[in-house]
């Protein structure tokens, strides 16, 4: 497998490349197809987890026949560990508005909206401020496109995009039914592209310079370089921006303390890996895929408070919409605690594992589909520290 | 609040387009191979092949387009080959060269799986549920032959709710969300939707608060559609048999129009058996001391509501600027409470002609004790409804007299089957018997109450005659009849055109509604329903668990028995004619405005949104 090594590098953030309006002018003399097909070429992929080209996704929508349709930046960022959105929306916001401006400018949006994690709001006033300048300034350069924001309700399942546009829409976050995909009826069932905070921002640099730079960093699968949130037993936490691609063991020794027996990679619904897999394990789509969340673990931590907290975490934050996920979480949750205090067998964990399985396949959305990852994987790595 | 259905119509309107495109889609299921309309799901493409996916949340009142597919319960889920994951059958539309399986072992492992979770979050209260035998998760666990629940995890636990007309038991909610779309896309009332998250998501009125503190009209549409114990009536039948049991009262039983066309359904009889006469049997039997009718207040209902109805459009025709057009029909209760809630500003243009269940009360308590030498305490009137907002609606203060209401309990449909059942009786085979004199008259004008548009022709039959002097023509309204949610047509009143607008669903009402608000109504009258079909649908009927034809055969069936009544309009009926003469003297008089006619409230600051 291509591997990578360890490199810091300062994309995101560096503001010397900070003239975005250059970019925007540059960009929408351009035919929006050859757009399309540079960031297709680049080979980004969506960096809100599930990782979907974004080229694609663009081209997808642009297709779609429709007077209206919407661009939407997602920064929800509700998933425990990661708070890298929040950083880029503090530092570079200008970055994400053109990401946005240029994706309307591609696939003929005329309204943009940023839906911003309730958390966030502190954030809110500043960014109304940069958002009407900005609109100001693209309204000058003849680009029909306005960009408004709204604040989320919130809960974490209003980061799945569905359930985004349903509470955008005034309803309840939950999750729709899909297809239809969002590219064909997505906010207002109308063709819409939503995509990270970060996504948008790798959009700006693409557009100005041109996917072959971008592409030197990062392996085929994983192009380019992705922001971390580095969180738990670590002597460095924060955020910081690698080349995709690298192993684990890498990273461990670069921000472990030494002690270090696993990384849950993908926050709560990502895998866990314990140290025997470290070296074994390559941080991109390739490998296992990360929203950003890197939590880190050292022999001092009990893997079952880490589940049980995980479990805790979806038994509440499912939007109960759909039985695999709304009972199976407290299933779980109330199955390793009965385990835990003898009332069960050690082998029901096996049968929680199959349950596990089941949520993966017949739940509604992403959310309870991903549990069976921290659980199946916590079980089967430290099923010790989960029975005694 | 913003309401789901405004964006279920968006949805709909986005199915419609897609469904423009009149594709063939050839796919493979179960490795038979055919060929479905692009649109049509894999539970619909399996059913024309002869292949039952189960479901549990899916709900679909065929052409009516009440439909409920939140792909929510996965239990249809199916195998499409080439995907990772199992998909629900109900929402996934069927693709070109999809292979799907919908019973090998994976599947069927999933979906024990999944009623296993709903089991362990269930109580275990079939002895003594009110929807044992009806309720449909346990007829899933019946066929999937679970005996045992491998995952033992909390159960929810909730508040139990009781109102006048309907329980909230909500510990037995699966999370099905189908009362919530009859309520909020059908009802358009928004009383009950999803609140709380995880585990404790559960569909329950704004902050958890009782039914009686919210905007609910008790027409039980929710009830009728709930697939479990959940949602149920306020049972009353103990204090029926209570009444009955006592020998100091004289127990007094009306029957309304739609009751007759359903009740037969609980004894295995085909859904549109007409049981007048066993029903009457049945009813003595079980020890009621007379059996009167509801289609007698029906028609006397129609003597006020349809002189009313002139009334007020003589004094249009004469220049009035007072009076208020159109009327609107007042004897569903559920109507009622709807816009006593939602339109207080128009409590003024229904008329004020009391509920045909009402009137039979008032009359009842008054004209029958003293005619069979009774105080008003020692009478009992039981009413046997289709409905359950009627047991709210006898609870309203207006409708008693010291503290002793004009009717003192009503049974649903389902309850008088029940406590038939219960005394052993033997329906089918009973012989007919006719109803008591002097309140069991009733012509087929009162009989078509019963469905949509029947209140109107009825009405009109009356209002005809009474206006032109002249003998109808034709009896048969066809134009006003049929199933169409909101229907309109103009009768020729001897040269004077009366426009007539009928709507069922108080969704439908509320555009109506709108219209007249907005002063863009062309009506003159208008007929409204509460529930899809009238009271034939009613919250109290027999569940029909999704079948429209069960509705379709109960219309006919009503149209039948008008059909074959001697006596078809309202004003010929003799005992009709009797009660004015002996008693209340001539329709909107002093004695009928007294008894038979009332008022209404706005109920806006009733409602209670939060502790
Ligand atoms: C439960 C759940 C929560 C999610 N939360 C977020 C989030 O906070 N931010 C985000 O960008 N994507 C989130 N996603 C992914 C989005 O659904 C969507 O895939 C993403 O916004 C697409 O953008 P991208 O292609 O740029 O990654 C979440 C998905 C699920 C299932
Ligand atoms: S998987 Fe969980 S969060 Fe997703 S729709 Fe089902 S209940 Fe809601
Ligand atoms: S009775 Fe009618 S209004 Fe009340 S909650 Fe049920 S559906 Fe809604
Ligand atoms: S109350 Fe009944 S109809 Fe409503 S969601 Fe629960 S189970 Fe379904
Ligand atoms: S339509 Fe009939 S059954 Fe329904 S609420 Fe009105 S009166 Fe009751």
């Amino acid at each position: 497998m291509e591997k990578r090594n360890l490199k810091k590098v300062d994309i995101i953030f560096d503001i010397s490349e900070c003239d975005y309006l250059a970019v925007l002018d540059k960009t929408i003399l351009r035919d929006p197809d050859e757009v399309i097909l540079d960031i297709i070429d680049s080979g980004l992929k969506g960096r809100g987890g599930a990782g979907f080209p974004t080229g694609l996704k663009w081209k997808f929508t642009k297709n779609e026949d429709s007077e209206i349709k919407y661009v939407i930046c997602n920064a929800d960022e509700g998933e425990p560990g990661t708070f890298k959105d929040r950083e880029i929306l503090d530092r570079v916001p200008e970055k994400v508005f053109t990401g946005m401006a240029i994706c309307g400018f591609c696939i003929g949006a005329k309204e943009g909206y940023i839906y911003l994690r309730g958390e966030y709001n502190f954030l809110l006033e500043e960014l109304k401020m940069k958002i009407d300048l900005f609109n100001k300034q693209i309204r000058e350069k003849g680009l029909e496109f306005t960009i408004g924001i709204r604040s989320g309700s919130g809960a974490y399942i209003c980061g799945e995009e569905s359930a985004l546009f349903e509470s955008m829409e005034g309803y309840r976050g939950e999750p729709r039914n899909k297809p239809p995909y969002p590219t064909v009826a997505g906010y207002n069932w109308k063709p819409t592209v939503i995509n990270n905070v970060e996504t948008l921002v790798y959009v700006s640099m693409i557009c100005r310079l041109g996917p072959d730079k971008f592409k030197e960093l990062g392996t085929k699968d994983s192009r380019g370089s992705k922001v971390f949130s580095v969180s738990g037993d670590t002597p460095s936490a924060g955020i910081f921006e690698l080349e995709l691609g690298m192993p684990l063991n890498e990273f461990v020794e670069e921000f472990g303390d030494g002690d270090t027996k696993a990384v849950q990679v993908g926050g709560a619904s990502g895998h866990c890996v314990p140290r025997k897999q470290f070296n074994e394990t390559i941080i991109g789509f390739e490998g296992i895929p990360t929203g950003g969340s890197m939590m880190i673990f050292n022999s001092s931590r009990s893997m079952y408070n880490v589940l049980h907290d995980y479990l805790e975490f979806f038994t509440e934050e499912s939007c109960g919409q759909c039985t695999p996920c709304r009972v199976g979480c407290q299933q779980l949750l109330k199955g390793i605690e009965a385990v835990k205090k003898g009332e069960r067998k050690p082998a029901y964990l096996e049968e929680l594992k199959k349950l596990a399985l089941t949520m993966k396949v017949a739940a509604k959305c992403g959310l309870g589909q991903s549990v069976a990852n921290p659980f199946n994987s916590i079980i089967d790595n430290f099923r010790e520290e989960i029975i005694y | 609040m913003r309401l789901k259905y405004a964006d279920n119509v968006i949805f709909r309107n986005y199915l419609k387009d897609q469904a423009k495109n009149m594709e063939q889609i050839a796919l493979t299921i179960d490795n038979k191979k055919l060929t479905v309309e692009k649109g049509v799901t894999i539970l619909q493409a399996a059913r024309t092949i002869g292949i039952e996916i189960p479901t549990l949340c899916y709900f679909n009142l065929g052409d009516l387009q009440i439909e409920n597919k939140p792909g929510g319960c996965r239990i249809c889920v199916v195998e499409i080959e080439g995907r990772k994951n199992l998909a629900p059958a109900c929402v996934t539309e069927c693709a070109t060269g999809m292979v799907v399986h919908t019973h090998n072992i994976r599947v069927l492992n999933a979906r024990r799986t999944v009623l296993e979770l709903i089991l362990s979050d269930h109580p275990f209260d079939c002895l003594v549920c009110s929807k044992s035998g009806e309720c449909e998760l346990q007829s899933l666990a019946q066929k999937f032959g679970i005996r045992e629940i491998h995952y033992q995890g909390e159960k929810s636990v909730y508040r139990k709710d009781t109102s006048p007309a309907i329980i909230r038991d909500i510990d037995k909610c699966i999370m099905c969300r189908r009362c919530e779309m009859m309520c909020n896309d059908f009802q358009t009332c928004g009383v009950l939707s999803a609140i709380n998250r995880g585990f404790q998501s559960v569909v329950a009125p704004a902050f958890e608060m009782n039914l009686d503190h919210s905007t609910c009209t008790y027409c039980g549409q929710c009830v009728s559609v709930c697939p479990t114990g959940a949602l149920t009536e306020q049972d009353h039948t103990r204090s029926v048999l209570n009444a009955l049991a006592d020998p100091t009262k004289t127990v007094v039983v009306q029957t309304a129009p739609a009751v007759r066309a359903a009740l037969g359904e609980a004894f295995g009889l085909p859904a549109g058996s007409l049981v007048t006469g066993k029903m009457v049997a049945a009813l003595r039997q079980l020890g009621f001391d007379y059996v009167f009718d509801t289609d007698f207040a029906a028609d006397l209902t129609i003597m006020e509501e349809g002189s009313e109805l002139l009334d007020r459009l003589t004094r249009h025709l004469k220049g009035d600027p007072h009076v208020k057009l159109p009327i609107l029909t007042s004897c569903c209760p559920g109507w009622v409470n709807f816009f006593e809630h939602h339109f207080p500003e128009m409590i003024d243009i229904p008329s004020t002609a009391k509920s045909p269940q009402q009137m039979f009360g008032a009359v009842a308590k008054t004209y029958l004790a003293d005619k069979i030498g009774l105080k008003r305490k020692d009478l009992v009137v039981v009413s046997i409804m289709p409905c359950l907002a009627k047991k709210y609606e006898c609870t309203r203060e207006e409708f008693s007299s010291d503290g002793n209401p004009d009717v003192d309990y009503a049974l649903s449909t389902r309850e008088l089957a029940n406590l038939i059942k219960q005394a052993n009786i033997g329906f089918t085979s009973l012989e007919d018997e006719n109803f008591d004199d002097p309140m069991g008259e009733s012509s087929g004008a009162a009989v078509i109450f019963g469905t949509t548009g029947g209140v109107i022709e009825a009405a009109v039959r009356t209002a005809y005659e009474l206006h032109t002097g002249k003998e109808l023509p034709k009896l048969d309204f066809e134009e006003l009849r049929g199933l169409e949610f909101v229907r309109s047509a103009t009768v020729d009143f001897d040269g004077l055109p009366i426009r007539i607008g009928i709507a069922h669903g108080l969704g439908n009402a509320r555009k109506l509604l709108e219209e007249i608000k907005a002063g863009r109504s062309r009506y003159h009258a208008i007929e409204i329903m509460a529930c899809p079909g009238g009271c034939i649908g009613g919250g109290g009927q027999p569940y029909t668990h999704g079948d429209i034809n069960i509705l379709k055969a109960r219309q006919k069936a009503i149209y039948e028995e008008d059909k074959r009544k001697p006596l078809r309009k309202s004003h010929e009926n003799p005992s009709i004619q009797r009660l004015y003469e002996e008693f209340l003297g001539t329709p909107l008089g002093e004695m009928s405005h007294h008894l038979l006619h009332t008022h209404y409230f706005d109920k806006t600051g009733e409602v209670i949104i939060s502790e």
